[in-house]
């Protein structure tokens, strides 16, 4: 596959020095915005059709866990996953092609915004079936377990998985093979647009997991260093071998589930207190109460990562689309062997 | 050459496969201390263990989905599922990532894992453990569909379909299980891209597999006698379709007869009968003939059972009614 | 209107939040759109002044369709000046695609379908064709199909309706025709057997493969001499062969009739001479001239020589000349004498014994059988004066000799007695008129009174 040599994104890269972390994390957690809030405009001129889910809000969930990763452990994620691919480390550019259906997108233009994925940094997508990343999950870390090699799998889910079947058979697989499964069920309240005590007759979550005798622990999703902090010790227990954890990071989606919807399901004013406690102005705040943001650094950071969205949108504008003739390329391995000759 | 039942072939062929690659290994309901459901793992679990072969629990999507999982991990997966009825469980799993996986990552991820499963009617287990549902799989993009109707297919399919990069399904007809016959002693790979004409003849195409080749080997060897000399087509391989074998073949006899245990809407007797009609019409001297299972849940009673699934006279009939 | 869902496709402004002279910032809501799914706000992403609303209120517009326009800079206009070119809510790097829409990829044509059929199958019209056919009494055979390998579509027939002229009402004639097989009329029209004279006995009743090769076999039954058959049945089959195949001559071809009278006696005087040094076993007869002038003469007019396909003509490069053979038995078989433009004099003799001979004791090669290009009938020898023949599809002409006899000639005023042959044509007029069929018969009277060129 040909993909577009890289050209200098134009960010300076700050070493991530131990005072530096907190920046890290913040410049994290902007990128991810930035891009989903580029992607809204770029949905609004049809640039990106299909369905579009954002996580803003949510930020802070996938940018802490992903601390807690190495290079060689596994990623499994969801429909909702721009910004975990991004903390992953996939590149902005090859995200936003992606989304705008070019060749040059992580996944060639044929998964879209629901269906990203990076074998260079072992991000499995990107599924779209509720629930049904976690069996794949559970194989994944059974590979590692067979072939004896100490990695982690990370598993994001919605609350909403956990109403199904998928969610159950994984818990009891993984914890009855003891496999190094790290699931991240982000609770963000809604499945869709039906809360929690519409579809759960048990609404605390961790529980569920607990029942499988899994260790569960909870955690302010919206709190990043909170979540980097329970995260890089769970990934750390499953790495030593303590078997599959699970964390329930209670998070919340500012946005509607896909683009637009008419929020009939939830109040305004929940939606409001839930932006006061935004994880990016709550990390700012602490960044500079701490002195570790000084005057300027957030308009610097601000400017470099708006060059970025910009170099990711003109990429995947002057991208190319993937040749008609390669329509049946990657049904299978081979050559197209199914096309009836009429 | 030696006798054997076409259990002992699958199960030889999943030895073969395990002694020669360390990252095959085997998962499913019943496969370890119960020997398999059909004692195809008979055994295996003294000899590899319990880390190769899995015992799993009552969790069909939970651990075809692992095996995916595990073939994107770098593991050959064999996964059997106890009957393609119980497989509806894992459809999400087959369908929505098995053979999606590739082209939805656009050629990244390869799933390199075969599932394995019994099908079909014929021993009185009713409606919730007898259909024939190789269709639907056959349907699926992404998907390899096999179906070994012989013992030397059930010993040489395994292991060219562990060598492909991409998903491939088994389907084994139960009735076959018990099926003796010759082995050669040297194992040949099978083609899995070929259909296999079975038995040659001039006046009609019989298409069948899986289960039905049986009745249609019988139905040829019933019109030799009546001076019908049929030509015996096993698809084998129900996706990708080997349209040019069955075409070529109905080119030559210009009549076709289509044998499939599976319900006859919407079916792989239609998919057959719809590529002769695409690419042979002007050489058909009659229309298509099929013979497929009767559209009911399939019945307990074994005299309605029989009635329900293709017989050898029915496929007779089928061919003198085209004329032959 | 943005796009604000998958299935959206035009949204109706039911609000505005905003008019003219408005300034507006990045994230306002402006608008208020109602979806087929629910009414939305709509948000904008520029800073800047509303300059326009150019949709209003209650009206339905699809996605990508402008709603209102913006500037930047604020209003100020020079009177009189032009307006600036209209900018719509879209942030700058959608200008290129102003509208929204982006440009949607060329996609290639289909490649034409590829199609089992080749052209030399010739009339192959599919069930449903022919169906329409008979109910609107139209005979596919004579159209020329459109449709991949040139079959007979649909639309072919229709227009056949269209312009009724240049085509008979088929059931007036035949009758209504019962099923057959794709196979079987593949095959009919490969061997020439017209399958509306057939009896089906396939499944319904359809004509089979089974059918057009009995029907096959008895046209021309010396070809592959069934023992089980017995005299009356090969006579009978036969009749009902040629029948077939001459009704269907004269359904489809509009035969055309010339006939010309010839001076033999340079001929006779020329075989007298070259018979006197031969044994008599190797004597030429007149009709070897005559075969041997047609063969020649039909090289200088193509249009007499090949066959009518699939409403085309396609002439031959070679001329394999058919000869009517009588059989004892009654009936009439004409294999060919293969190049016979090409063979001297003795060689064409040989080869015409050999012929009659073969096809009279049934010792036909199939090729001889099935490649005429055009066809010689000579009824001379039986008393004939003239004879107006039926063409052999899917030949396109017949030329028939009557019998050599003495006529009174006038020659610069003088009257004496020739010997003299009538020589006819029967002509596909699809393919030629009178004009070519009159001189292709000056040529064969030329070339005969020059023999010692033959």
């Amino acid at each position: 596959m040909t993909k577009a040599k890289a050209a200098p994104v134009p960010v300076v890269e700050t070493e991530p020095a131990a005072g530096d972390h907190g920046v890290h994390l913040l410049r994290e957690m902007l990128r991810i915005r930035r891009f989903e809030e580029r992607c809204v405009e770029l949905y609004s001129r049809t640039a990106i059709r299909g369905f579009l889910h954002l996580g803003i809000g949510e930020e802070a969930c996938a940018v802490g866990v992903m601390e807690a990763l190495l290079p060689d452990d596994a990623v499994v994620a969801t429909y909702r996953e721009h910004g975990h691919a991004l903390a992953r480390g996939l590149s902005m550019r090859a995200t936003m092609a992606e989304l705008e259906g070019k060749v040059e997108g992580c996944s060639r233009g044929r998964g879209g915004s629901m269906h990203l994925f990076d074998t260079a940094t072992r991000f499995y997508g990107g599924n779209a079936i509720v629930a049904g990343g976690l069996p794949l999950a559970v194989g994944l870390a059974l590979a590692d377990h067979l072939l004896g090699r100490r990695r982690v799998t990370a598993c994001f889910f919605g609350d909403g998985a956990v109403a199904e079947g998928e969610f159950h058979e994984s818990m009891n697989l993984a914890a009855l093979w003891h496999l190094p499964v790290l699931f991240c069920c982000e609770n963000n309240l809604y499945a869709m647009g039906t809360a929690l005590q519409f579809t759960e007759s048990e609404t605390d979550l961790s529980l569920k997991a607990s029942s499988y005798r899994i260790p569960a622990w909870e955690v302010d999703g919206m709190d990043v260093l909170a979540v980097e902090e329970t995260a890089r010790e769970a990934a750390q227990a499953v790495r030593e071998g303590g078997g599959p954890h699970f964390l329930e990071l209670r998070t919340y989606r500012f946005r509607a589930h896909s683009m637009y919807d008419p929020d009939r399901y939830r109040d305004k004013d929940e939606i409001e207190k839930w932006k006061e406690r935004d994880p990016i102005p709550a990390l700012i705040a602490r960044l500079t109460h701490d002195g570790a943001l000084a005057n300027g650094d957030l308009d610097r950071l601000e400017a470099e990562i708006a060059a970025e969205v910009d170099d990711a949108v003109a990429f995947a504008e002057a991208g190319t689309d993937e040749p008609i003739e390669d329509l049946e390329r990657f049904v299978t391995s081979g050559p197209p062997t199914q096309a009836p000759t009429s | 050459m030696s006798k054997i039942t076409y259990r002992e072939a699958v199960r030889q062929a999943i030895r073969e496969a395990m002694i020669r690659d360390d990252r095959v290994f085997v998962m499913g309901e019943d496969v370890g201390h119960y020997g398999g459901c059909y004692a195809v793992t008979l055994g295996l679990l003294e000899e590899f263990g319990s880390e190769r072969i899995r015992d799993t629990p009552l969790s069909e999507s939970g651990f075809v989905g692992a095996g995916i999982g595990a073939a994107l991990g770098g593991m050959r997966p064999i996964v059997e599922i106890m009957t393609v009825n119980f497989s509806l469980l894992a459809l999400d799993q087959i369908v929505n990532n098995a053979a999606t996986l590739l082209y939805m990552s656009g050629g990244q991820l390869n799933v390199p894992m075969v599932i394995r499963m019994a099908t079909g009617a014929g021993r009185q287990v009713a409606a919730q453990h007898s259909h024939s549902l190789e269709g639907w799989y056959a349907h699926i993009p992404g998907l390899r569909v096999l179906a070994p109707a012989t013992i030397e297919d059930a010993r040489g399919m395994l292991w060219p379909a562990l060598c492909d990069p991409d998903p491939v399904l088994i389907f084994e007809h139960g009735a076959l299980y018990n099926q003796e016959g010759d082995l050669a002693d040297e194992v040949s790979p099978v083609d899995i891209d070929k259909a296999a004409i079975r038995r040659a003849g001039s006046d009609v195409t019989i298409v069948a597999y899986g289960g039905t080749l049986r009745t249609a080997l019988a139905a040829a060897e019933q019109l030799a006698g009546d001076g019908v000399a049929a030509e015996v087509v096993d698809l084998r391989c129900l996706r990708p379709l080997d349209t040019p074998t069955f075409v070529s073949s109905v080119a030559r006899t210009h009549r076709a007869v289509v044998v499939d245990e599976g319900w006859r809407s919407g079916s792989l007797s239609a998919e057959v009968s719809a590529r002769i009609t695409e690419e042979a019409f002007y050489d058909l001297d009659a229309p298509v003939a099929r013979v497929c299972g009767a559209e009911v849940p399939m019945p307990y009673a074994k005299h309605l059972e029989d009635e329900a699934i293709p017989q050898v006279a029915d496929v007779v009939a089928a061919v003198h009614a085209l004329g032959a | 209107m943005p796009s604000l869902g998958a299935d959206m496709e035009a949204g109706k402004v039911t609000q505005w939040l905003v008019k003219p002279g408005d300034q507006v910032h990045r994230g306002d809501i402006v608008a208020v759109v109602e979806t087929e799914k629910s009414t939305i706000e709509v948000e904008i992403f520029e800073n800047g002044t509303i300059d326009e609303l150019v949709v209003a209120e209650g009206e339905r517009v699809p996605v990508g369709a402008v709603l209102a326009r913006l500037s930047a800079r604020g209003p100020e206009l020079v009177p009189g000046e032009a307006p600036p070119a209209p900018a719509p809510p879209l942030p700058p790097e959608s200008v290129a695609h102003e509208g929204g829409r982006r440009p949607s990829t060329p996609v290639a044509p289909p490649s034409a379908p590829t199609h089992p059929l080749e052209a030399h199958h010739a009339a192959v019209v599919s069930p449903l064709v022919r169906h329409l056919a008979e109910q609107l009494g139209i005979d596919p055979g004579v159209l020329s199909g459109t449709g991949p390998g040139g079959t007979v579509t649909r639309a072919d027939v229709e227009r056949a309706v269209g312009a009724p002229r240049e085509v008979e009402p088929l059931r007036a004639q035949t009758g209504r025709r019962g099923p057959s097989s794709p196979f079987a009329r593949r095959l009919s029209s490969e061997l020439g057997i017209d399958l509306a004279a057939l009896r089906g006995t396939g499944p319904r009743g359809a004509v089979t493969e089974k059918d057009v090769r009995l029907a096959a076999l008895a046209a021309r039954p010396k070809e592959t001499t069934p023992q089980e058959a017995t005299n009356e049945d090969r006579q009978a089959a036969m009749r009902r062969a040629i029948g077939a195949l001459m009704a269907r001559s004269k359904r489809e071809i509009p035969h055309y009739y010339l006939s010309t009278t010839i001076d033999l006696s340079a001929a006779a005087s020329w075989l007298e001479q070259a018979n006197l040094e031969r044994p008599v076993a190797d004597r030429l007869v007149m009709a070897t001239l005559l075969f041997s002038a047609t063969a020649r003469a039909v090289k200088r007019v193509p249009e007499m020589n090949g066959f009518f396909i699939d409403g085309n003509f396609v002439p031959s490069g070679a001329v394999h000349l058919g000869v009517a053979v009588s059989q004892r038995t009654g009936g009439v078989i004409a294999p060919a004498i293969h190049d016979a433009e090409r063979l001297e004099l003795e060689e064409l003799m040989t080869r015409l014994t050999d012929l009659v001979k073969r096809a009279r004791v049934g010792r036909l090669r199939s090729s001889e059988m099935s490649d005429p290009t055009i066809t010689v009938t000579n009824l001379g020898d039986l008393g004939v004066d003239e004879v107006f023949g039926v063409i052999y599809p899917p030949q396109v002409a017949l030329v028939g000799f009557g019998r050599m006899k003495e006529r009174p000639w006038a020659e610069g005023g003088v009257l004496g007695a020739r010997p003299c042959v009538v020589v006819t044509l029967a002509a596909d007029h699809r393919v030629s008129d009178g004009m070519r069929g009159g001189r292709f018969l000056t040529e064969i009277d030329h070339l005969l009174q020059e023999p010692g060129k033959l």
